[in-house]
């Protein structure tokens, strides 16, 4: 599909609607809202207690994560989830004609700073996502759903600081 | 009759593989938004592309609206449904690390998987960096678990906070994102993106 161009996105209004549809069906369905920052969480004390059981066992932060959780951490309702998330991706992609591998970036920088780029900002984004109990989907997005303080304060927290950065990454991307 | 999963109508493997189509849904609708593309994400800070906006406060309200409609109907017992709790400090220090890494990377969590889904190799790079993160977190966790627990306030809901109705609290909602909406449409024709 290389010399087709893509299809147009969706209109935002209507592709935020039929998301607020889905926040709707997980609320209905499970009880909570969507996430994606825990399932990552749970890939991570898989991988640590597998690894190494012994490092697991002197490790608060799992010792907490036990603690809260039972049966295996891959069996989790947002591992689930985000299975499904690369899986309805792709097939958007698929339909629309945007399956490509590429590295995104602004002309104005090349693809290596892109990816230095990209690294440093996922290692902040899943530290923050912990220590905020949550990303802009668990915390933010669901949590203003059902009005939650800690969600709307997470919401203006994440996108204040964003928007005040702004200036200083302006080159990465405009 | 809702929530399903805590009022036991479906069993935990049915849950499990709603869950993965709730995902199907999510992923689904993120990319066909343009949420796997972080030159159009970032455009918000910018005020070239401000679909983000758009699209989660579109979200935000649709969910908020038909889950107060759901439990006025009675088609759901929001006791049930799990409200975030609120520990200030760090809802506001995690808040403001998510807000730095979301300029640098261009991502979040969810929208970065939407991106590799479609092959963005960025975002896959931001996914190592999220791992990288998690485990930086827990590995530390001693360091940090002081502030991680410091001001928890329970489960507060913002209209309560506020002192006010959750209807009401969601129209005030509803007309700021009106406004915001206005002032999107305006930043787009003031701004114009490049071809990205």
């Amino acid at each position: 599909m290389k010399d087709k161009t893509p299809k147009k996105y969706m209109n935002p209004y209507l592709g935020g609607v039929l998301l607020g549809l889905v926040l709707l069906a997980a609320n209905f369905i499970s009880g909570r809202g969507l996430g994606a920052s825990g399932a990552i969480k749970s890939c991570v004390v898989t991988a640590v207690t597998t690894v190494s059981p012994s490092a697991a066992e002197n490790s608060d932060f799992l010792k907490e994560y036990t603690k809260a959780h039972s049966g295996s951490p891959m069996k989790n309702w947002l591992v689930f989830e985000m299975l499904g998330v690369i899986v309805g991706g792709f097939l958007s992609g698929a339909l629309a004609g945007r399956l490509k591998f590429k590295i995104e970036h602004s002309p104005k920088i090349t693809s290596r700073k892109r990816l230095v780029m990209a690294l440093i900002g996922g290692i902040l984004f899943g530290y923050g996502s912990q220590l905020g109990r949550g990303c802009t989907s668990g915390s933010a997005l669901s949590g203003m759903a059902v009005l939650s303080l800690g969600g709307f304060i997470t919401m203006m927290a994440i996108f204040g600081t964003a928007f005040g950065l702004a200036y200083f990454f302006r080159k990465n991307w405009i | 009759m809702g929530p399903l999963a805590p009022m036991e109508i479906i069993s935990e493997n049915t849950n499990f593989l709603l869950a993965f189509l709730t995902g199907i849904g999510f992923g689904f609708v993120l990319e066909q938004s343009g949420f796997s593309s972080s030159r159009k994400l970032a455009g918000i800070f910018y005020g070239y592309d401000t679909v983000v906006l758009k699209v989660f406060f579109t979200a935000a309200i649709t969910a908020m609206l038909g889950l107060l409609f759901f439990s006025l109907f009675g088609w759901i017992d929001l006791n049930l449904v799990y409200i975030n709790p609120t520990y200030l400090y760090s809802a506001i220090a995690g808040g403001v690390i998510m807000g730095a890494g979301f300029i640098m990377g261009g991502y979040c969590p969810g929208t970065s998987f939407c991106g590799a889904s479609i092959g963005k190799i960025d975002a896959l790079v931001f996914i190592g960096g999220l791992f990288i993160g998690v485990m930086i977190f827990g590995a530390g966790y001693s360091l940090w678990d002081e502030l991680y627990m410091a001001k928890f306030l329970g489960s507060p809901k913002v209209s309560e906070f506020l002192g006010l109705s959750d209807g009401f609290f969601a129209l005030l909602l509803i007309i700021a994102a009106l406004g915001m909406f206005r002032v999107a449409e305006w930043a787009e024709k003031k701004f114009p993106a490049d071809e990205y």
